[in-house]
Parts: C-alpha cells; structure tokens; sequence
C-alpha cells in the first residue's frame, strides 16, 4: 500500500501572530514556521501503518514555496521514505489544493490519502473532503482511530455529541483529529539522515492544474481584545447584569 | 563552522520543543525526587540526546562546536540537571577516547555512549586534589598485562549510574606532575569498585554526584587512553570544548530566567501598574538581556574559531569566567524582580539561582579562569 500524507508549512503553534496594520493578512516575517500539528499526526499515523507491515511506502507532499522542504524534511525525518513538493508561490485556496493533490494520487498511484482535518491558520477544514470528492473515493474525516482491516480500512470519527465508526473501502482518504495519535518526536540521527531523502519538485503547471482563485480575501482583523471581567455579590445581581448588560437573558 | 543550516535549525527545533513539552513539566518532580524519571531517561535516550559531539560513524551526531553551543543554548532553558545527565557522554566522560582512544576503545565504547545505553563519568577530582589536578594521589601500577588502581575520587557527576568511570592515575610516581598521570577506562562491574552515598548538594537536584573509591581494582592495560604520562594532557586539551559548552548552557539559562521574570513583570502588579513598566525593574531586565547577548557572541565566536583550529585556551577560559559570572548576575536579578515570590520554591527561579551557583566551580573555578587567562596573556607577550 502507497501511502501520501500532505502537509501544510504553518506558523509555529507557540507563536503569537500579529494582523497586519493594513489589514491585509498576518504578519510572518522573521515567524517561526512548522508542519500543521494535525499534518504531524497524519505523518503519524502513515508511520504506525508502516511499522505494523500495513504500508510499503509513506510519500510526503506539501505544496507552497520553496521552503517548504523544511517541513517535508522533518517529515522524512520522522519516518516519509520520499517527498514531492508542489512549488508555488501564491496563497493557494482548498480546492486548488485539493486538484494540486488528485494530480500526485494519479502519478504516484496511491492508495491511501491522509491529512490533517484542517490547518491552524486558515481554518478552512475542506480541503480532504474536496479530494475525496474529486477522487470519488470514500473519506473517513475527523479520525480518532484507524485500522486496516482485509483491504479495508475502517475509521472512528469524532461527531457532535459522540463517535461513529465508518468501514471505507481502499482507496481512500483519511483526516486526522486530534485524539488519533501523539506524534513522536524526530530523532536527532534521523534527522541528519533525513538529508539523504529524496525530494522531487514539480510545478502546478506540470501537473497540469488551473490553481486560479475563486475566493478573495477583503481584510483580516484580529480578534476583539477581552476585557476583565467582574465578581458580582449576589445571584440577584447576575441575573440583573446578563439581562441589562450582557443582554443575553 | 554550520554544516548545513536547515539541518541544525532541525536540530535545534525539535530539542528546544522536547524541553518545553516533555522536560520544562517535569523540572519539579526531578527536583523533589532527586532523580530523573526513567520515562524521561528512556525518550532523552531515543531522541539521540546522548552522542552529541560522538562522531557520526559510531552512532553520534558528530556535532562541530558551533552546532554544539546551540544545542547546549536550547537545552539550557530547563533545569541543569537534565543536561547533566548526557553531559559527560558528551564531554568529559567520552572525549578522551574520541581523541585519544585506540580503534578497539571507540568501537567497544562509543556506540554505547552515543545511544545513552552506558553513562560515563570522569573521574579527576580527589579529596586533596581539585583545581590543583596535578596533584593527584590516586595511583595505576603496571603488573603484567594489567593496572592495579588504587585511590578515592570525590564529586563525580553520574557515579551513581554510570557503567564506566573515566579514571586519571598516576602512573609513574618519580613524576609529580601532569606528565606522571595516565587516564583509564574502568568498567563499573570491575570487582574493587565501591560507590560512597549520593552527595547532597545546594542546586541541580536529580543529577547525582558520590565518591569513587578504587581497591586494588585490576584493570586489562590495554584500557588505557593513550600512552602511559599522557592523561591529564589530553584531559586539559579538550577541556576547551567543555567550557564552552558550560558557557552555552549558562546562556540558554539565562534565556529561560529573563524569560520568566520578565513574564512576571508584565503579569505583577505594584503602584498601579505592571512591574515591567517600572523603571528600576526594566534596568535589571534590560542589564540582563544585553549581558546574555554579549556572553553569546562572544561563545558563537569562539565556537566558529575552535572549528578553524585556531588556538582558543584563552577565549574558551574567558567564554567560561564571563559566562558563568553573568548567568549568576541574571539569576539574581531573576530572583529580585520576582520579590519575595522569588524566594519561594513555588517559582522556578528559586531553583535556578541555586543551580547556576555550580557553573562557576566546575569545570575549572572563575579563579582558575582568571588565571589561565592571565598566564596566556604573559606568556604571548614575554
């Protein structure tokens, strides 16, 4: 089984984004940047597959600008035996990246599609569906186990209010909630090996995929500040104020 | 010298992450307990933390000295302790054999080392014999095929858990000196060994210091490092490597103390507004940032030019006095910016101040700094 795990370079978690003043995007200059946390679980879990015999080969994708290849290198690290990166330049919207993405499937023939549910920073939670759609292969989102199972793979999902549990048939794709799995950290060896990893770098163009636009961004705002909040004396006097100040009683 | 950038940023990366996610939570239970939690030792273990400066061709990261500094920079931000424990893997305990070992010593040894699965120690100090290393009584006489060592060894760092004991004898008693001291590896299961009690110590709870007393131990003579008369000389000639590595963990602590003062200055209150708006508090934190960015130009600079092979004795020395000074400035400011909550064991920087005050004696004391400093200065100009 051929494995493709996709993964988004993202500022770091720990940093503290700031708005552009002109109200255009984030600024990341000088930012510190990493693999989407639920892009690390997928990395994750192609690996547990891999050591448990279930999959022969882990490939992993990221498309963006050059840089990039940090995050697919501390991918390889971790354990990917190869990595392709789509290069291009412009913030490029879920569907474009989920076209981008049934391109690799197609060349790289593969089996098993898995990728974080969604990315930190943009929030847009569709791309996974998006090439499940384009690939007309079934999806199992949102996943908090995983099993192979006789050529299947069978899939717990994280739903309001509980689980539920999904047998796919293969190919498919998978998205990664949180609970799947704790990623490891890449060993200090491993990632000097890494090095030795091969990354092919292909363009959308060469793929063959129109990434036009469809969506535009008009501003970013950060989030209203959050003021202190207050200690009331009495029940009486809370009712009161969510009534007459909060308003929302 | 960088090998490859993107590679170390890797490096670094991932270890600064290790130390907030795994090692920063766990500073207070080491604290308490006095050990390292086995869970912990298992994942520093995994993640390569042990072969640092072991070259690559028997397991270790074969870091140069520049990569090292950062590394020992981003492993400063939690307790010393921690750092304490693949210390002497990767310095003292491992780096005469790196240098001086015959290819059997590396092949037996190294690959050990690298993976942490044997601790090493350094076995130097002796109750008459410390900065004054020449000195020392502890002696390895020829029979046959084999050393009799006989002597006390006094503070040695991981004693307690060590599998093999890095041992400077005097080998030819007629020479009172350097040249009459040879260095030994010493397997821990030799019979004659006996570990003294765990030493109590002011800071760096969790690494654990004891006596060595050697009886009659027999060692195979094809374990020494080195030809005979050559194992103080070799000790001193990496002793570079290891103050500048004490230097880069002093900043990366200093790192971690403005770090948490200046989060309580920002949080903490007083006349109206938060501390770090008052003046006196921002000159201690401003005094303490400028002072950790000098200490680590000037150890990235001397790092850069030990990996040219330029003579570095005096700048290592100078990287070493001016390092451990400076954290020890900061820890103290740390402690008065926080008030009397930073008297309290509650705040980490109570633990801090204790566990810094050890920079400045191991490895060669301030004073011996001084005066290696001041002995290159005399002899380059007579």
């Amino acid at each position: 089984m051929k494995v493709l795990v996709a993964i988004k370079r993202v500022v770091d978690a720990y940093v503290k984004v700031r708005v552009k003043s002109d109200g255009t995007g984030v600024d990341l200059a000088n930012a510190k940047m990493a693999i989407n946390p639920f892009c690390e679980i997928a990395v994750e879990e192609a690996i547990r597959l891999k050591e448990a015999g279930a999959a022969e080969e882990i490939i992993a994708v990221s498309i963006g600008a050059t840089q990039c290849q940090e995050q697919l290198r501390t991918a390889l690290a971790l354990g990917a035996d190869r990595g392709i990166l789509v290069e291009n330049d412009e913030a490029l919207e879920p569907l474009a990246i989920a076209k981008l993405l049934k391109a690799v499937v197609d060349k790289e023939g593969i089996d098993l599609v898995i990728l974080g549910k969604q990315s930190i920073d943009t929030d847009n939670n569709q791309t996974g569906q998006m090439l499940a759609a384009l690939c007309n292969w079934p999806q199992g989102t949102f996943a908090c186990n995983a099993e192979i199972q006789d050529g299947k793979i069978q899939v717990t999902r994280e739903v309001d209010g509980g689980e539920q549990t999904v047998l796919l048939n293969m190919p498919a794709v998978v998205t990664t909630d949180l609970r799947l799995n704790e990623p490891r950290y890449a060993s200090l060896p491993n990632i000097m090996k890494a090095k030795k990893k091969p990354i092919d770098t292909t363009t959308p163009a060469e793929l063959g995929v129109d990434v036009s636009s469809n969506l535009k961004t008009l501003s970013v705002e950060a989030p209203a500040e959050r003021s202190a909040g207050i200690k009331v004396e009495s029940i009486e006097e809370l009712v009161n104020k969510l009534k007459t100040e909060a308003k929302v009683i | 010298m960088i090998r490859d950038q993107e590679t170390i940023n890797q490096l670094v990366d991932i270890i600064e992450r290790f130390v907030r996610e795994r090692l920063i939570p766990a500073e207070e239970q080491m604290a308490e307990e006095g050990k390292l939690p086995d869970h912990l030792l298992q994942e520093m273990r995994e993640l390569g933390l042990f072969g640092l400066t072991i070259p690559e061709e028997y397991g270790g990261l074969g870091l140069t000295m520049e990569e090292e500094i950062l590394v020992s920079m981003a492993l400063g931000h939690t307790s010393p302790a921690f750092r304490s424990i693949m210390g002497t893997n990767n310095g003292i305990g491992s780096a005469a054999i790196v240098f001086n070992g015959t290819e059997a010593q590396k092949q037996k040894y190294l690959p050990k080392y690298a993976s942490g699965e044997w601790i090493s120690c350094f076995c130097l100090t002796e109750p008459e014999a410390g900065s004054d290393a020449a000195s020392l009584r502890t002696t390895a006489r020829r029979e046959g095929d084999f050393y009799i060592i006989n002597g006390t060894k006094r503070y040695i760092t991981n004693a307690p858990v060590a599998h093999t004991f890095n041992v400077m004898a005097r080998t030819n008693p007629d020479i009172k000196g350097a040249r009459g001291i040879s260095s030994f590896i010493v397997e821990r299961d030799t019979p004659g060994i006996t570990l003294g009690s765990i030493d109590k110590k002011m800071g760096q709870s969790g690494s654990m210091t004891c006596d060595v007393i050697f009886e009659d131990v027999k060692v195979p003579a094809e374990n020494i490092i080195g030809e005979e008369g050559e194992g103080f000389i070799t000790a001193m000639k990496v002793l570079d490597r290891g103050r500048l590595h004490i230097s880069g963990v002093s900043i990366g602590v200093a790192k971690r103390l403005i770090a948490d003062a200046l989060d309580y200055a920002m949080q903490r209150k007083q006349f109206g507004q938060p501390l770090a708006e008052q003046q006196l508090i921002q000159a201690m934190l401003a005094d303490s940032q400028t002072e950790t960015y000098a200490a680590e130009c000037m150890t990235l600079e001397t790092a850069r030019r030990r990996d040219r092979n330029e003579n570095v004795s005096t700048e290592s020395s100078a990287c070493k006095l001016f390092c451990t000074e400076m954290v020890g400035r900061v820890a103290d400011r740390a402690v008065q910016i926080h008030g009397g909550a930073g008297y309290m064991s509650e705040y980490a920087v109570e633990r801090f101040y204790r566990d810094v005050r050890l920079f400045r004696l191991y490895e060669g004391t301030s004073q011996i700094q001084q005066i290696i400093i001041a002995r290159n200065m005399i002899r380059a100009a007579s």
